[in-house]
């Protein structure tokens, strides 16, 4: 091992940040703080035992000094295997990224490739050619999302992530958001209305993390409207907090499936039958990230009747 | 005939690319890799660069840097055409002089020739 080495291992905070943990998680600074606590209550010990036997320190200091070098090797081992887990637990995190990072390329290859063949510029197209190319586009994008969803996942899972909170209109991102969804709802017959009358909605949180939830919940209420139907937006201010639902006249969540419907990759018994693209990730990815904001989320639903989906976040006061 | 250099170390990439921009009347010179992306900038002088940023030899934040520092090509704009997303990254290549930075993932074939379009058109 080298003296750099040595001393870098020395330098927690570097050490913590490569962890992705906070400080007062980080097994390197636990070490460093059950050392000094052990040492120094340990010469503590020592002392009210010295000052009241005094007879024969030296069987005193022994059993301190015994004592002292026991506590901190069971210091030393926990806090080694903490930083095991913690390596283990970042190296997971970096492997989800490469590998989606690396999945990502060959991916848009095959996306431009299928398009270039869909545009009819090398050569006309026959009809049942373009049902399969559409076959073909529909997967790739489904399996760009999911991917997509991965990433989210492994970056939520490092410090830092949720840290950069800027203040925005949620009003204003929302429209966004609905200009984009508007060709998507129109092919599916969908008729989309926001209703934001508060003058101000401006939040603080991370306006991209913000947009990953509002697209989730959209994405979600058109795919599962059956034929057509509404999907009413609404924007307000409650108790000192902005409240964003989404409600939609679609399939439901069937009773027996509710309690999971945050978990990871959990996709509800209904939804499979009419649609059988999803990763599972985006309501998991869209409650980590509202709960990170001081936000809440939640939803309502009955089956073959609709669902309304709705969060929390805190308002900023002008 | 506008001429557009692609520096990108996918060639199925490079082929469809170089498909769609040619029909679309450009000429197209293409490199693998960032050093030889660097050399054909400085040699052949294109009115249009696309340039991925995970390059072999040279990275696309160092050929878009050298670019940029150098008088003879600081001027040719550049498209960067990359799979990172992060606001780091775009940052990065923004300050260093991107011309605009594109995600390949969220542009159809369509979007992108008319951006290639917007910043160098063809008959221009």
């Amino acid at each position: 091992m080298r003296l750099k080495d040595i001393i870098d291992d020395f330098n927690i905070l570097k050490r913590c940040r490569e962890y992705s943990l906070p400080l007062w998680q980080c097994p390197k600074f636990l070490f460093l703080t059950m050392g000094v606590v052990i040492i120094v209550g340990l010469s503590i010990v020592n002392l009210a035992l010295v000052n009241n036997y005094i007879e024969s320190p030296e069987v005193v200091a022994l059993t301190a000094l015994i004592l002292t070098a026991i506590s901190l090797v069971i210091a030393f081992v926990t806090t080694q295997v903490l930083e095991n887990l913690a390596s283990v637990s970042r190296m997971k995190s970096e492997f989800i990224s490469i590998v989606s990072h690396q999945l990502r390329s060959p991916l848009s290859n095959l996306k431009w490739a299928i398009e270039l063949l869909m545009s009819g510029r090398l050569g006309k197209v026959e009809e049942k050619q373009t049902e399969y190319f559409h076959i073909l586009k529909e997967n790739s994008a489904r399996m760009h999302e999911l991917i997509s969803d991965l990433l989210v996942i492994s970056r939520m899972e490092t410090a830092g992530f949720f840290s950069k909170k800027t203040p925005f209109s949620l009003t204003e991102l929302t429209k966004e958001i609905i200009e984009r969804f508007s060709v998507f709802a129109k092919s599916s017959n969908i008729s989309i209305v926001l209703d934001s009358r508060e003058r101000t909605s401006d939040v603080i949180a991370n306006s991209n993390h913000i947009q990953l939830v509002v697209e989730n919940f959209l994405d979600n209420a058109i795919r599962y409207v059956k034929q057509s139907g509404d999907i009413k937006i609404k924007i307000e201010n409650r108790n000192g907090k902005i409240y964003f639902e989404i409600k939609d006249n679609g399939v439901g969540i069937p009773n027996d499936d509710q309690k999971y419907i945050f978990q990871k990759f959990f996709r509800a018994k209904n939804v499979m039958k009419y649609q059988t693209q999803g990763s599972g990730l985006g309501l998991y990815i869209a409650k980590n990230i509202i709960e990170k904001s001081n936000g809440k989320i939640g939803f309502k639903s009955k089956e073959n009747e609709g669902s309304t989906f709705w969060f929390t976040l805190p308002l900023i006061k002008h | 005939m506008k001429k557009i250099l692609i520096v990108e170390d996918e060639q199925a990439l490079q082929k469809t690319l170089g498909e769609i921009l040619t029909q679309e009347g450009y000429k197209v010179i293409a490199a693998s890799d960032g050093e030889m992306g660097l050399t054909l900038a400085q040699d052949s002088n294109p009115d249009l660069v696309l340039l991925d940023l995970i390059l072999p030899k040279m990275s696309g934040f160092e050929v878009l840097k050298q670019l940029k520092g150098n008088n003879l090509t600081k001027d040719i704009p550049v498209i960067v055409l990359t799979n990172l997303e992060s606001v780091e990254e775009v940052d990065k290549a923004v300050s260093l002089g991107a011309t605009t930075y594109l995600v390949k993932s969220q542009y159809s074939l369509e979007e992108l020739v008319s951006k290639i379009k917007e910043i160098a058109s063809p008959s221009a």
